[in-house]
């Protein structure tokens, strides 16, 4: 039986490695590919590490391609879209969690039939809206997109974990001379600290990374997103690899950083002792 | 310290309605327990005084004050909560003092009121806790440090006991009545375990399905249960229920059984010759002593030893019927018994469940 187990155990952190050598394989290539000069990648054949590495492409990246641009206005749509899509889908997410209001089942509903349409099915439709309005080519206008598309997500993701938090210490909080906002802002928001920051992540991560509206919506650099960027490596006749795994490394870093800064909050287990446990 | 008055208060969820006017006048400094089976809307009316719920109709009063649009803050009431509802990203000096901070006191009063509940609760060591880091027991506490620094109107008590152990249960019991010997606090307390309620209560309310159904001093209940509900409730193991006729001769009482056997009462009551009544006899009043005229042969199907008395689980007419003896000789009881059923320890009560009106005998009748 002993055996048993401590096998089981082995072929279960077998499978567990597996897995992450799988899902960071690409990333690995991304970088091996970023470091590669331009004359080995080819010459060399498939070999897991150059037998020179350089960072040619990382230099002219930063310093001869539009990529600065691209990143900044990245920063700006996918940080602006995280902090209102939290912001909202907070406010909401507490009040499906705890008020009982009219219309409160076709609400629900109706954020729930939002997110089965194809993305794909909207492109032409929202173009045409925002076209009138002066948003597309510009920042706003993406973020406007996207603060939409993300909200019904985010919502439901926060009020599950509103719905996590006993409504018992709400009560409390008022019977010791709390108003309902005090209540939400002194005892609730405390303890939602995790899911803010999981909602900040994912929404974070969705906007950084999102291609098909902001190609749509944006022409030229000026107002270009990171991954639309990313396509200008991409020419006629050549893709400039080593420049465009760089410019994806690049890419990777603010991501990376999002989620070090939030991952102390996203340890679960801060409500533990609240009630009987 | 203030009295509370609830007059006519009912209470609906939509369309369902699980409170069908309630009153009840609570006197300052009075120690008042709700108890009931689950569902019976002690909970709900607990937290209509507490302001967590809205009044359907009628009226709550504190202090002679209206408070039914009062939001709970302004009620000063303190609540202990049965889950606890510590404030996790709280210690427990800043769990205890929150409605004091809010309240804005004055840092001075704060540390003086938080550091007396501490002594009286034994929670010193403790303060710069966080909850996670307590027992149940200790957690308790802190509920009711919580409850106990901002000396409230009154208290209310939403089973506080129920997810502890069967020990550490009685030991805050005992704690929470010397509490309010000291505090002299009017406090309502939610139970359904009927000895936390005899033991706690000055006054007990007992409830069922949203109709207060008796209101008494504990042994009130326990010795005259208005009704077959109270009887069947309050007491442990339950009251044994016959069903009988009632007869009256001259200057004698008595209920027969279906089987013809007649059981003597000790007082005439107002009733009809020959109406239907049930008959109350609690487990521990039961006599196993065979000779008397009324006694009945029972079988024994089960016996069940619980170190202080035995309770035996008996078939009287098939029906099941309990005896609780502290008589060790009745571990040893062969297939059947002989039991005897005392008059001045019978319960009548009459064909709607209520508790028949005694009325003196009538001697020389028939």
């Amino acid at each position: 039986m002993n055996n048993y187990s401590t096998f089981g155990t082995a072929l279960h952190r077998l499978a567990i490695l597996c897995y992450v050598l799988f899902a960071l394989f690409p990333l690995f290539w991304l970088l091996k590919v970023s470091v590669t000069p331009n004359d080995l990648l080819y010459s060399e054949g498939v070999r897991m590490w150059p037998s020179r590495m350089s960072f040619e492409h990382f230099r002219f990246v930063l310093a001869h391609s539009a990529f600065p641009v691209f990143f900044r206005n990245s920063m700006i749509v996918a940080g602006a879209t995280a902090v209102i899509v939290t912001l909202l889908a907070s406010l909401s997410g507490y009040a499906l969690s705890r008020f009982t209001f009219r219309g409160k089942y076709w609400l629900v509903a109706l954020m729930l039939l939002t997110q089965m349409f194809p993305l794909v099915m909207l492109v032409a439709p929202i173009f045409k809206m925002l076209s009138p309005l002066g948003l597309t080519n510009s920042l706003t206008g993406l973020v406007v997109v996207y603060t939409a598309f993300n909200i019904p997500f985010a919502t439901f993701l926060m009020q599950s974990f509103f719905d996590g938090i006993p409504k018992e210490l709400e009560e409390a909080a008022k019977i010791d001379g709390a108003t309902q906002f005090m209540a939400f802002r002194q005892i609730v928001l405390p303890l939602t600290l995790p899911g803010i920051a999981a909602t900040l992540g994912f929404v974070f991560t969705a906007a950084w990374s999102e291609l098909l509206f902001a190609l749509m919506l944006i022409s030229g650099n000026s107002a270009a997103t990171f991954p639309v960027g990313l396509l200008t490596f991409v020419s006629k006749f050549s893709v400039d690899f080593g420049q465009m795994m760089a410019a994806g490394v690049l890419a990777l870093i603010p991501a990376c950083l999002f989620f070090l800064f939030i991952q102390r909050y996203l340890v679960q287990g801060l409500t533990a002792g609240a009630v009987k446990g | 310290m203030a009295s509370i008055d609830i007059r006519n208060v009912r209470k609906n969820f939509g369309i369902v309605s699980v409170l069908h006017g309630v009153d009840l006048s609570i006197e300052n400094g009075e120690f008042v327990v709700l108890v009931g089976p689950s569902g019976c809307g002690k909970s709900t009316l607990l937290r209509m005084i507490a302001g967590l719920e809205e009044v359907t109709e009628g009226e709550i009063r504190i202090d002679g004050m209206r408070v039914n649009e009062r939001a709970p803050k302004d009620r000063d009431i303190a609540m202990v909560f049965q889950s606890y509802a510590l404030y996790p990203h709280m210690n427990v000096a800043e769990n205890m003092s929150y409605g004091l901070r809010i309240r804005k006191a004055a840092r001075e009063k704060i540390t003086a009121a938080v550091s007396n509940a501490a002594r009286k609760l034994e929670l010193q060591p403790l303060l710069a806790r966080r909850p996670k880091a307590l027992s149940g027991g200790q957690r308790q506490r802190v509920a009711m440090g919580r409850a106990i620094v901002r000396q409230p109107k009154a208290f209310l008590f939403d089973e506080p006991l129920s997810n502890l152990d069967a020990r550490l249960r009685e030991q805050m019991r005992a704690e929470i009545k010397k509490l309010h010997r000291d505090l002299g606090a009017t406090s309502i307390y939610v139970t359904h375990d009927q000895i936390e309620a005899m033991t706690l209560a000055d006054r007990i309310v007992a409830m069922h399905e949203g109709v207060v159904q008796q209101v008494g001093s504990p042994l009130q209940l326990y010795d005259r249960p208005a009704n077959l509900f109270v009887a069947g409730f309050i007491g442990s193991p339950a009251m044994n229920f016959l069903s009988a006729r009632y007869e009256v001769g001259a200057g004698t009482a008595g209920a027969r059984l279906p089987d013809g056997t007649l059981i003597g009462l000790s007082s005439g009551y107002q009733l009809e010759e020959g109406a239907a009544v049930t008959l109350g006899i609690r487990p521990e009043h039961v006599e196993m002593s065979p000779g008397s005229e009324s006694s009945l042969r029972a079988t024994v199907d089960l016996i069940e030893p619980t170190g202080f008395g035995i309770i035996l689980h008996l078939g009287l007419h098939g029906l099941p019927f309990n005896v609780f003896t502290l008589e060790r000789a009745a571990l040893t009881a062969g297939p059947t018994v002989t039991v005897a059923f005392p008059p001045q320890h019978l319960h009548l009560f009459d064909e709607t469940g209520m508790r028949a009106l005694e009325s003196s005998l009538q001697k020389g009748k028939g």
